[in-house]
């Protein structure tokens, strides 16, 4: 019983925080600056996620650099996101066969 | 009519198809997460509960902690808050370039889906939202969070070691995917991500004792102002 609280508050909060400014957040935002912000944002985001976690992602810094390094690599040419980290796992599984 | 009805399938479609990575990625990052709650004492039932109705691996990993040692629900929503209050600053970004079609029913059901990698791969991919678009990546990603939840915590020792290694680096994988060519293309984001990647860098072995979420915003923000400073974003580019 009491864990169900502790879910619902969870599940409550949680879900405040993503719809409040998703949905009663219409207007356009005119300020040049503000909207620069927003454009970078999410690459900003991306690169403070992945680095340097990627490095700590499998456990092991050879394995996880390699699979990196395959990542870099298709993603510099323009594969397809589902190839890219398919080849970033599958290649940091292949190296830890061998370590 | 049958056309446009296509139209909106094919955004499903293609919405789904972007989720497969997070789906896949989801469901090993999860597989951990179910581990670890019935490790802490709840049910099967509970720790798929939790990711069903969360669907965010910080703020449910912290959570069990605060249910596994008895917090107040007062605790709770203040740790749940400060966790994932990086939500409120996607929320808004994807809400500038939100589709017609988005109306008050469509924003409250997709505003559930908002986590950092379906926020990333909405606003990269994206130049204009739709909601069959988000409901397709959405499902496929909830998809893989909610099974790898149940799987890890009914039977947790199932896939070998070696495996869920290998898979904790698949969404990093999708992230660079998303980053890099972009970078190529543009100098002010090549800057926002080397700056980003600079300072979480230094956060990582200075700041020790800050939490994930909040280090990632400080860091975040701090590259996009730099960037936006230096590389503001010309106005005739599409809106």
């Amino acid at each position: 019983m009491m864990t169900a609280a502790y879910i619902a508050v969870m599940a409550v909060v949680t879900y405040m925080i993503r719809m409040i400014p998703f949905t009663f957040f219409t207007k356009k935002i005119r300020s040049q600056f503000v909207k620069s912000l927003l454009y970078y944002i999410p690459y900003a985001v991306l690169s403070t996620m992945t680095i340097p976690a990627i490095f700590y992602s499998t456990g092991n810094y050879i394995t996880a650099a390699v699979g990196t390094a395959a990542a870099m690599i298709l993603a510099y040419f323009d594969f397809p996101l589902i190839v890219v980290a398919l080849a970033a796992s599958s290649s940091a599984f292949v190296t830890g066969l061998f370590i | 009519m049958i056309k446009k009805k296509r139209k909106t399938q094919s955004d499903f479609f293609r919405g789904a198809y972007h989720g497969i990575p997070i789906g896949l990625g989801y469901l090993s990052v999860s597989f951990g997460f179910g581990i670890t709650a019935v490790g802490s004492g709840l049910s099967v039932f509970e720790a798929f509960m939790i990711s069903l109705t969360n669907l965010t691996s910080a703020g449910q990993a912290q959570g069990v902690s605060v249910i596994a040692a008895g917090g107040t629900l007062f605790e709770m929503a203040l740790v749940q808050f400060i966790i994932n209050i990086r939500y409120a600053l996607m929320s808004l970004s994807l809400s500038q370039k939100l589709d017609k079609r988005f109306t008050l029913i469509h924003r409250l059901i997709a505003s559930y889906g908002i986590t950092d990698e379906i926020f990333a791969v909405c606003s990269a991919k994206e130049k204009i939202l739709k909601p069959m678009y988000m409901y397709g990546i959405i499902a496929v990603s909830t998809f893989g969070w909610v099974t790898g939840t149940f799987l890890g915590a009914a039977a947790g020792e199932i896939l070998p070691g070696s495996v869920v290694a290998a898979l904790g680096i698949l969404l990093y994988g999708m992230f660079l995917a998303i980053i890099v060519p972009p970078a190529r293309k543009e100098s002010g984001i090549l800057f926002a991500v080397l700056f980003a990647a600079l300072l979480s860098i230094i956060c990582r072995i200075f700041l020790t004792n800050i939490s994930g979420g909040f280090t990632m915003i400080l860091c975040s923000v701090a590259a996009a102002v730099v960037t936006a400073v230096i590389f503001p974003k010309k106005e005739d580019t599409e809106e």
